[in-house]
């Protein structure tokens, strides 16, 4: 049995336990209203569980961890605004979005303001986010499976996109519920169990310092071989052996081909990869310290703290799970476990990013840093344990993978297919727009990663928090907003943000305050667009719909009043809309 | 039974003599449950009273988030050497960003759930009352 055997048979382990939980849940809720019924019976802690393993995606099970171990504590506000965004939505939204009876933001447009463009345009934000979102769990997928079998990065990213279309596609993600509730144990067991390992490990060592004033070394000598060519900065000369040949490696850059093997003596200093700056332990240890050579790290630091706050309640497949909520009080519950749920999570990623700078150093030059958190057991662990950790990992990462793209994919299909493709609500263009989301994500995927996962995906809540953000909060809380006023902050945000994302992920502008404003954007573009969705509203004060106060009825008001109804009662058009909108959720409650 | 209500010259109460007395304690005119269905003035001032709380209430705990966790990175930016003090052997900042604000986001999420609950009973109590 050879390395690559285990991480394999995790992964068979994991895909097969999915489709065939799907399968099987496919036969206990055959029609919408088993569907519908079983929704009303899933207690808080289920379903708090199924958005926790929904949620926790590849930037939270190895992006983090490898954002730690190369930017140090600047990075631990990743973790804390992915939890955060979860208490502001508590705050703002959870309750009265679930009382408005949307499923998705376009829903909610339609129900609030009544107008159609708006619709759709929510439905354009929302594929955007969603696509943003999924590019980076396919190539998580290739780096996890790159990292522990060798293969290349594609045959990951396109086993994800094929398991997770096909089985959303053929239905199999309708007992949603329950597969993505077994994932988030899965996740968490997979990543609590090494930890306590790993910390035995560092303790027997003698508790290595973390924090010192030297940077990273090679505690052993050591032999790293490279996947991909590499460019790195050599700080002090180095002796090595590059392909059985020595080598003398003098400061200044250098560059290795694919496939080469490089061995570092024993305490040698780490190179960097090209664009991450080698960081003391002291630096990396401090915030705001800019390790790693992030500049101007308060901006950032801010930055990325409104993204993750205001971002969490307009991510698609967040939503979505809202409305398997009850009731407006049982989504206050289901949130408070959620942040429960989460908290317990996130004290782990930042323990691997840590020891990952002792055990696997070596991952600075190659700059797979998003890798540590597989490399770490087979590094610090002797014996069969390691690679039965590892493979303990791969599972959870896969499981991490094949949730978040599931639920993704569903959401971003399914608005896909009501708002987008003409004449398409069928189960048949369910399918068409899930192949199609599948194939644009994997078609996205398929060039290197250009940036960390964990930094795509900040940028999809960057986009989330200067969208749907403004249109859910303004909605929620102020009588006054329009529709044509929502347009406008919603095109003049989304805008800002592409453009952001866009000239981020071409890497065409690079270094000071120009980079750091577009890697990080939320910090302007949020209250922008803010300001756009206000003012255009007070210009437009008209437009404000006729049915408001009854609207904000149905959003703030507990149920049980013995009201007449629940989301949009009697205005003239509302019964018409609302069977409409039951027919529309009926199909796509089948599809969840 | 349908005459608006008039805040300034409420409905008279007029002496019944039937033995129904469970009938004679709801008031003439209408019930703030259909005063909130017809959306009339009294309607509309119970859930703008009720959105007001709550705004205020998630506002409330918005502002204690800003500052205490988003006071943060201003404070190790004001005060450095704070980000180098050590507590239970761990550097305050680490201490801090990965471990105690999860529990404390819980507990925050806690008391706004029992005072958010807390807002929509005195509302639900407010209207079946009336």
């Amino acid at each position: 049995m050879n390395g690559t055997t285990l991480p394999l048979l995790a992964v068979t382990l994991v895909v097969c336990a999915t489709v065939g939980i799907g399968v099987y849940g496919l036969r206990l809720a055959r029609t919408t209203s088993d569907f519908l019924v079983a929704s009303r019976t899933v207690s808080p802690l289920w379903n708090a569980s199924a958005i926790g393993g929904e949620y926790l995606s590849a930037a939270s099970f190895l992006g983090i961890a490898g954002l730690v171990m190369a930017y140090g504590a600047d990075a631990l506000w990743f973790p804390v605004g992915f939890v955060a965004g979860y208490f502001v939505l508590l705050l703002l939204v959870a309750a009265p979005l679930r009382r408005s009876g949307a499923y998705t933001v376009p829903d909610f447009a339609e129900v609030r303001l009544g107008s159609q463009p708006l619709r759709r345009l929510c439905a354009l934000t929302a594929v955007a986010i969603g696509l943003l979102y999924l590019v980076p769990q396919l190539q998580g997928a290739g780096l996890a499976l790159r990292a522990t079998t060798g293969a290349p990065v594609q045959v990951g990213a396109v086993l994800v996109a094929v398991v997770v279309t096909v089985n959303v596609a053929g239905g199999g993600m309708r007992s949603a519920t329950f597969v993505q509730a077994f994932q988030y144990w899965l996740k968490l067991t997979a990543l609590a169990v090494p930890a306590v390992f790993l910390l035995l490990a560092w303790q027997g060592d003698g508790r290595p310092a973390l924090a010192g004033p030297a940077g990273p070394q090679f505690a052993a000598t050591t032999s790293v071989r490279v996947d991909s060519g590499v460019r790195f900065v050599v700080q002090t000369p180095v002796q090595v052996v590059l392909d059985g040949q020595p080598l003398r490696l003098d400061p200044g850059p250098h560059h290795i081909e694919r496939g080469s093997t490089v061995v570092f003596p024993a305490g040698a200093a780490v190179p960097h990869v090209d664009g991450l700056e080698a960081a003391t332990g002291t630096a990396w240890v401090r915030p705001l310290s800019g390790a790693g050579g992030v500049e101007h790290p308060l901006y950032t630091t801010y930055a990325l703290v409104l993204a993750t706050f205001l971002g969490t309640m307009g991510l698609p497949h967040v939503l979505v799970r809202f409305y398997t909520n009850p009731d407006g009080r049982a989504a206050r519950r289901t949130t408070l476990l959620v942040l429960a749920l989460l908290g317990a999570f996130y004290l782990l990623p930042a323990l691997y990013g840590a020891l990952g700078r002792l055990y696997t150093p070596e991952l600075l030059l190659t700059g797979q840093t998003d890798a540590v958190v597989l490399a770490l057991p087979v590094a610090a662990l002797s014996g069969p344990v390691g690679p039965l950790l590892q493979a303990l990992l791969v599972s959870g990462a896969f499981a991490a993978f094949l949730s978040t793209s599931s639920g993704l994919l569903v959401t971003t299909a399914g608005v896909l297919a009501q708002d987008l493709l003409p004449a398409a609500r069928t189960v048949r263009g369910f399918r068409v727009a899930a192949g199609v989301t599948g194939a644009l994500a994997l078609i996205l995927a398929l060039p290197a990663a250009a940036l960390p996962l964990t930094q795509v995906v900040g940028l999809a809540f960057a986009v989330a928090a200067a969208t749907f953000c403004p249109l859910l909060v303004l909605g929620i809380w102020w009588r006054g907003l329009t529709a044509p006023g929502a347009a406008a902050g919603l095109l003049v945000g989304g805008g800002l943000s592409a453009a952001a994302v866009t000239l981020t992920l071409t890497g065409a502008v690079s270094g000071g305050w120009p980079q750091a404003l577009l890697a990080q954007p939320a910090a302007w573009t949020v209250p922008t667009s803010f300001a756009v969705m206000v003012g255009g509203s007070l210009l437009t004060r008209r437009s404000v719909p006729p049915g408001v106060g009854r609207t904000m009825l149905a959003l703030h008001a507990p149920e049980g009043l013995g009201l007449r109804s629940g989301a949009d009662r009697s205005s003239p058009t509302a019964t018409a809309r609302r069977s409409r909108r039951a027919a529309r959720r009926s199909g796509r409650a089948a599809d969840l | 039974m349908t005459r608006p209500v008039d805040p300034a010259d409420p409905p008279r109460r007029v002496i019944v003599t039937s033995p129904r007395t469970a009938a004679v304690r709801r008031p003439p005119g209408r019930s703030a449950v259909q005063a909130l269905d017809e959306q009339d003035r009294v309607g509309e001032l119970l859930v703008r009273s009720l959105v007001r709380a709550q705004l205020a209430l998630a506002l409330r705990l918005l502002a204690a988030l800003a500052t205490l966790l988003g006071g943060l990175p201003l404070l190790f930016a004001l005060a450095p050497s704070v980000r180098d003090v050590q507590v239970l052997g761990l550097p305050l900042p680490w201490l801090v960003l990965g471990v105690l604000v999860y529990p404390c986001l819980l507990a925050g999420g806690l008391v706004y759930l029992r005072l958010a609950e807390r807002n929509e009973r005195d509302f639900a109590d407010l209207v079946e009352r009336s």
